[in-house]
């Protein structure tokens, strides 16, 4: 062995982690950020193995977990993993659809210490938010599970994934979050990575709708000071520069997906090249720290221009990596959202053309034959 | 559908709160889901709540480790002007002033 030269990269603690503790999800919403090749059943990690890595998670700095998916309630251990969220000192946030959550259920996530849930919204009515789940019945089992969280006391934040096909009833997705009494809305635009790519033309806002959308959030951040924060990721493709993604390429916070493998977002396996070790494999905190994975894109030498020599680098990091390899073929380019990059102008056209495209019919994720 | 107190949009403050701090008969709490903690890690005091940690200065986590048993305002900005042997008013317009930025962002709720 020779010594290492030390990192001149090497971030502080992560702040949060994300536990794809599943794939399963009885919803098929066709921008779901699962990957397009999905872990079955068989692949996830035993209760013991989450509850491991919950308690190195904790002792390497990270103070909040999202359990998540797929629907974290298709795991049947899921009062058990927020019960060992809790024993490992973690501030657990829920993020379900509702589907699968029975008020006994959420009675016994409340006792095993569950900190807060975020409930997903697909529509602002049965007609829409079934079609998009792809899954009758489901609006209105969400509507009840509302119903439970509230009488429970739970925190809520309603996370409003917003579109094409939906954008035109944000102003009712907010008087409703309103109305279930959440505390936090957040407005998410579609992203395009995993199943939304296959259907851009379908959910990509027209230009009119994605500048409304401030307008309309704003109004309402106003008007509800004090009572609900309203949390707000725009059309990216719309943008005049980049997202922080992630606040920084392994800065702020991981990804563990159902197998076990780490990854610094829930898009980085689309870079070829990268290898993520498995936490039930490789400590968590040598994975953090010394990854070649993690260290890919962090700091600025992995920099092309014009992100190098920009003023910006600091403030949105060279945008999405992930963004850059779908887009482009390089992991490594400037974000093409940002109007800095030779290829912004092609993106923009690109998402005018999908934005006024009349297709309507959704390609929902399934589980691979 | 209805929802209990604890998750129902609060109505606007009784009290007269100045806009950027608190009324001596408001009552702070940190609500459900929201908790200071100690970070072993970081050697660091954190706020945390939905979705959110917040870095804790000295002054921010005196301020809001006397936020408890129901106490008004009036009787916090005392404890501290008292702990820290500083002005009244000036605790009241700084602790004020960070206490309604909390409430801006449900992190405080005045009961």
């Amino acid at each position: 062995m020779t010594d290492a030269a030390p990192n001149p990269n090497r971030p502080g603690p992560p702040m949060a982690m994300l536990a794809e503790l599943t794939h399963r999800c009885p919803l098929s919403c066709p921008y779901c950020s699962n990957p397009l090749e999905l872990t079955r059943k068989a692949g996830e990690l035993a209760t013991e193995e989450w509850s491991d890595i919950f308690r190195q998670a904790a002792a390497l700095g990270v103070l909040q977990l999202h359990l998540s998916g797929g629907e974290p309630a298709s795991r049947g251990d899921l009062v058990a993993l927020v019960e060992a969220a809790r024993d490992a000192g973690l501030y657990s946030n829920l993020i379900t659809s509702g589907i699968g959550l029975t008020r006994d259920r959420l009675q016994a996530l409340d006792a095993a210490g569950l900190d807060h849930v975020q409930l997903s919204l697909q529509g602002v009515d049965a007609g829409m938010a079934d079609r998009v789940g792809g899954y009758r019945g489901g609006f209105e089992r969400k509507m009840k599970v509302a119903g439970w969280i509230a009488e429970i006391g739970f925190p809520l934040t309603i996370n409003a994934v917003v579109h094409k096909q939906n954008l035109d009833r944000l102003e009712d997705a907010i008087d409703l979050a309103e109305s279930l009494g959440a505390r936090r809305l957040e407005v998410a635009t579609v992203q395009f990575h995993g199943w939304a790519t296959v259907n851009r033309a379908a959910l990509m806002p027209t230009a009119e709708q994605a500048k409304r959308t401030h307008a309309i959030v704003r109004d309402a951040r106003e008007r509800l000071m004090g009572r609900m924060v309203i949390d707000y990721v725009p059309a990216d493709h719309h943008a005049q520069f980049p997202k922080a993604c992630m606040g920084g390429w392994g800065s702020i916070g991981l990804n563990v997906v159902p197998d076990g493998r780490v990854m610094p977002c829930h898009a980085a396996h689309t870079i070829p090249g990268l290898v993520f070790d498995k936490a039930t494999e490789v400590p968590l905190a040598d994975i953090w720290y010394d990854s070649p994975a993690f260290n890919a894109y962090r700091g600025d030498d992995w920099m092309q221009e014009p992100c190098r020599s920009c003023e910006r680098k600091t403030v949105d990091f060279g945008g999405c990596r992930c963004q850059a390899m779908a887009v482009l073929g390089d992991p490594a380019a400037t974000d093409p959202v940002c109007s800095k990059s030779p290829h912004h102008q092609d993106l923009v056209a690109k998402a005018i053309a999908d934005g006024d495209a009349a297709e309507s019919d959704f390609t929902y994720r399934v589980l691979g034959a | 559908m209805t929802a209990p107190a604890e998750n129902t949009p609060r109505p606007a403050p009784q009290t007269a709160s100045p806009p950027d701090g608190l009324a001596e008969a408001d009552r702070p709490v940190l609500p459900r889901g929201v908790r200071v903690k100690y970070d072993p890690v970081r050697e660091t005091w954190f706020l945390l709540g939905p979705e959110r940690a917040i870095k804790l200065d000295p002054i921010a986590q005196a301020i809001l480790t006397e936020t408890k048993d129901g106490r008004t305002f009036g009787e916090i900005v005392a404890i501290l002007a008292d702990t820290y042997n500083a002005p009244v008013e000036r605790i009241a317009i700084d602790a004020g002033r960070y206490l309604r930025a909390l409430v801006d962002r449900r992190f405080v709720d005045l009961a």
